[in-house]
């Protein structure tokens, strides 16, 4: 076909591409507004018809039909997610919003969402307000501070940390870190009891606190290096007329690198929370699994969505098995949430920096 | 308040590399300086060290002193915020930033130093759009992003950004190459009226605007690629334009290099 | 001049006179320094109140408290300011690499005491609570295997998937493909492993299984592929992005169709960045646990065969040495998490060299 390879722009355009393990805005040739050219196949070609079976459109509909894949992937999770679901909510005798309880392989099933909800949304926000301002003063040492014999080390570093599977950390949160923590736990308890947080009488140890700080740990390198690149795309001049209007290095930063990154670092937090939120095996192995909704943040128990999945899905029968299923549906819904609003929120920032550029 | 500026063997490497080899000059109050020359030979180099910008760049050293008003700015105990407060700056592209509205982006340094009174921020705002011959054209906007406007308007709301803090010196980089004939007269309007309060040095490109708005003008160049910049004459502008000394200067001004 | 009377309204001195400035002496920081330790130590071990954790934390906080205000008084607050909010970052370098040094160290101490011949040739086949051997052979093989299947089937559909994005989407849909690719990064591994569950186990296979449900290694390289197909649509479309158009152009010029063009050139010239993103993705599928215990069962015994029966992996075998109750399960799961974390870094150190290497990328 007669066709026009009408990309040849992009591919000048978004030459800042480097490679990284996570999607990321990359160059302007990425932006969807530069898609606006007109459809291949229009372009007149009357020198010679081609047949209208070739190898050009099975190719292409091979590859139109690779691309609907991930459509249809994610439209799959839901209906087989929503079938297998049904038949235990059917079943289940008390409210799946509101009961706290877990009980889906009694003869009278009952069981509800609210504690284990409960759980997951508390453990990640404890987490984020603990990585989050870490992970954006690493990400501005890296851009902004460090030299770069240190930062560009340190940057893979930080990549690496990203890659190490979740049930490290979470052997290690168990093994190594509980004892810390414990007596971290025990001290607040005697000194700050009063505070409903620290409260109780223990025991203390597997806790929301252990859990939510593991899962910092975890996120932390997602932040950091979201956040980074964010931070090194403030423009250059931007930063110079600050420094010329007599700004220190941190007045800088706070009137040209933070605004101009806030969006991205919105979106980096949110795909942090997305991450916190499906984490699955460090929580399972350090929170104390208990079906109670509690404040408390220092004494055993705590638990989560996908944490209650992986520990009691080995004893699980038909009816629990829809039960965790549709504990899944819930999680894949928040995490579908959270996720579509952080990329949102980048897919905005990127066309207005095109345009803008 | 315009203060006269000195250099005298002033030397600027980048890593290991030379960019500009012992340049002297004198720049009195209230006057318009123009540096010319052509590309590389390190004109933007010393524009920049004489509010200590080039020091942005890692690996950028100066020798030699350069003095405001007998004070060496190159002093180990001096504050580069506040050289930098005293040599205000314009850069070659329009930089407002981006986030800011119009009234932000000139309020800007001065809520840097530390003024939150809402009405000396809008008598300021007001006054500085005003010197920059922009506040007919803005002032029911205000609350308006400035990357909004467009490229020329851009670039006096930057001046009016730089003069808003009150500076003595306004050192300017190439302020019009990437403006319109009609917004480059604007500008050169502007710095006529500037001259009256501000000591203006501003690098360029183009030999009729240094013609048309200098005092006295600089001619740098280089002798080949990765040698450093000199100045090879600085002369009144009328001079340098109609009967220049150096051969290489007559060369540069009348097309023959460059 | 109606400048000069607003600053003098406004009492601000807005161009110093003097451009000099006073520094905080060295000398004065340490001495702040000793004092806070000091005058944290006392209040603590004066007190009662805790040990030497809360020494060093109060004593931190006093520092940069005593630091701050000492520059407040000689450089004034603006480069006091400054100095602090410096001081906090580098601060959040410190304290984050204290925990990751942690499990850096308890990763290597903990995983070289059963890292031995044994480990690697044997299975938990028969391995009792007080058999203080046995081995993760069993597990290796499934991940091996997983992570292969997983990747034959995720590499070509994201690549093809790429191809649309780059060579042949366009408007709506296309936005829409690639705007859920990004989506799709977000789903938790638990959610892909439930998928699988409710689909292949639950459905699917009970088929080929006289309708009773079956785990199987092939289900696990299922929702790996599930997790694998947007990191690698979206790390082959960055590549495909970057392949300069003329080089395109120079193609078309003679005459050849775009499949072939796609297939000849542009696949080649990024196939190097592709095989980065791949491996990255290989990396991450290597390390997930929750789908594999979904979906694959576990197993103790060793089992060659993907398509029937149990099978463990790496990841599960951790998981599931940690909540054994053997004393003897520690030491196998840390040499396990140590043989992970070292497969699992060799691919991505491998992938980033590689990276480096790329000419596109560069």
């Amino acid at each position: 076909m007669g066709d026009n390879p009408s990309r040849s722009t992009d591919a000048t355009a978004g030459g800042s591409g480097v490679t990284g393990r996570h999607a990321r805005p990359a160059g302007t040739g990425v932006s969807p507004s530069s898609y606006q050219e007109p459809p291949i196949g229009g372009g007149g070609a009357p020198l010679q018809r081609k047949a209208r079976f070739s190898m050009e459109t099975g190719f292409r509909g091979l590859s139109v039909s690779a691309g609907a894949m991930v459509l249809v992937i994610i439209v799959a999770i839901a209906v087989f997610l929503i079938s297998k679901a049904v038949p235990a909510l059917q079943a289940n005798t008390a409210n799946f919003f509101t009961d706290t309880k877990w009980f889906p392989n009694d003869a009278q099933p009952n069981f509800g969402i609210a504690a284990i909800a409960f759980g997951t949304v508390l453990s990640s926000v404890i987490a984020l307000i603990v990585a989050v301002p870490i992970a954006l003063g690493i990400a501005l040492f890296l851009s902004h501070y460090a030299p770069k014999r240190l930062a560009t080390p340190l940057g893979f570093v930080i990549d690496l940390l990203a890659a190490v599977p979740s049930v490290v950390f979470g052997l290690w949160g168990r093994d190594v870190f509980s004892q810390p923590v414990k007596d971290f736990s025990v001290w607040l308890n005697h000194y700050f009891g009063w505070i409903p947080l620290f409260g109780g009488d223990g025991p203390f140890g597997r806790s929301i606190l252990l859990g939510s700080l593991v899962l910092a740990i975890m996120v932390l390198p997602i932040v950091t290096s979201l956040s980074r690149e964010v931070f090194q795309q403030t423009p250059g001049m931007n930063e110079e007329a600050a420094l010329a209007l007599g700004a220190t290095k941190w007045e800088m930063i706070r009137t040209a690198v933070i605004p101009y990154g806030k969006p991205g670092v919105i979106a980096a937090v949110m795909l942090g929370l997305g991450r916190a939120l499906g984490e699955t095996i460090a929580l399972a192995l350090t929170l104390g699994t208990v079906f109670t909704i509690s404040f408390n943040l220092i004494q055993t128990g705590g638990n989560s969505i996908a944490a209650n999945i992986a520990n009691t899905f080995g004893e699980a029968n038909a009816i629990g098995r829809g039960a965790l299923i549709a504990s899944g549906l819930v999680l894949f819904a928040i995490t579908l949430v959270v996720n579509m609003a952080a990329r949102a929120i980048i897919y905005r920032r990127r066309e207005f920096r095109d345009s803008a550029a | 308040m315009a203060k006269r500026i000195e250099a005298s063997n002033v030397t600027s490497y980048y890593g290991s590399f030379k960019a500009i080899d012992s340049i002297s000059m004198t720049v009195e109050p209230k006057t318009i300086t123009a540096l010319i020359g052509p590309s590389g030979c390190g004109k933007s180099t010393f524009l920049r060290s004489i509010n200590r910008m080039h020091e942005v760049l890692p690996g950028a050293r100066i020798e030699g002193r350069l003095t405001i008003d007998e004070q060496n700015i190159y002093d180990p105990d001096v504050d580069v915020t506040a050289v930098r407060r005293l040599i205000g700056m314009v850069f070659q592209r329009p930089n407002p930033f981006p986030t800011m509205s119009i009234y932000e982006n000139v309020v800007a340094g001065l809520k840097l130093n530390g003024v939150k009174k809402k009405s000396v921020l809008d008598d300021a705002a007001e006054q500085s759009l005003k010197s920059a011959n922009l506040w007919e054209e803005v002032k029911d906007r205000l609350g308006r992003p400035g990357a909004g406007l467009s490229g020329g308007q851009q670039q006096r709301l930057c001046i009016a950004r730089t003069i808003a803090v009150e500076p003595q010196v306004v050192l300017m980089d190439e302020p019009c190459s990437a403006l319109d004939p009609i917004s480059t007269l604007a500008i050169e309007d502007l710095m006529f009226k500037l001259k009256d309060r501000f000591t203006i040095i501003i690098v360029t490109h183009n030999m009729q605007q240094a013609a048309r708005v200098s005092d006295k003008t600089g001619f740098f160049s280089i002798d080949k690629t990765g040698e450093p910049g000199r100045l090879i004459e600085y002369d009144d502008t009328q001079k340098i334009f109609s009967n220049p000394s150096q051969k290489k200067t007559e060369d540069y001004i009348t097309g023959r290099f460059g | 001049m109606s400048m000069m009377t607003r600053s003098d309204l406004a009492g601000v001195a807005m161009t110093p006179d003097n451009i000099r400035t006073k520094k905080l002496p060295l000398g004065v920081s340490l001495l702040v320094a000793v004092v806070a330790f000091g005058l944290a130590a006392a209040i603590v071990y004066g007190a009662g109140i805790g040990n030497w954790v809360l020494v060093v934390v109060l004593g931190w906080i006093l520092y940069l408290v005593g630091l701050f205000l000492a520059a407040s008084r000689v450089e004034g607050s603006r480069a006091a300011r400054n100095r602090s909010w410096q001081s906090l970052i580098y601060s959040a370098c410190v304290l984050a690499i204290l925990p990751l040094a942690s499990v850096v160290w308890t990763l290597v101490s903990k995983g070289v005491e059963r890292f031995d011949a044994n480990f690697f040739n044997t299975s938990m086949n028969n391995i009792g609570a007080r058999d203080a051997n046995g081995g993760a052979y069993h597990a290796i093989i499934g991940t091996l295997e997983q992570v292969g299947i997983a990747t034959l089937i995720a590499v070509p559909l994201g690549v093809l998937g790429a191809i649309y994005l780059v060579e042949y989407g366009r408007g709506k849909f296309a936005n829409t493909v690639r705007f859920f690719v990004d989506v799709m990064t977000g789903v938790p591994s638990i959610v892909a492993g439930l998928f699988i569950l409710s689909f292949w186990v639950l459905i699917v296979s009970p088929w080929f299984n006289n309708g009773q449900p079956r785990f199987s290694g092939f289900a696990a390289a299922l929702a790996l592929s599930v997790l694998m197909l947007p990191t690698i649509v979206r790390s082959t479309e960055e590549m495909l992005r970057l392949v300069p158009g003329p080089l395109r152009e120079g193609a078309y010029a003679l005459g050849v169709p775009q499949w072939k063009t796609i297939l000849k050139i542009v696949i080649p010239t990024a196939l190097p960045g592709i095989v980065t993103g791949v491996m990255l993705a290989v990396a991450r599928a290597a390390g997930e646990t929750a789908p594999v215990l979904l979906v694959a069962g576990g197993a103790d015994a060793i089992n060659f065969n993907p398509f029937d029966g149990n099978q463990s992996s790496l990841a599960l075998f951790v998981y599931q040495q940690a909540g054994d109750a053997s004393k003897y399960a520690p030491a196998r799961a840390w040499t396990a998490a140590l043989t992970l974390v070292a497969l699992v870094l060799i691919l991505t150190i491998a992938a980033k060299m590689l990276a480096r290497r790329n000419s596109l990328t560069r």
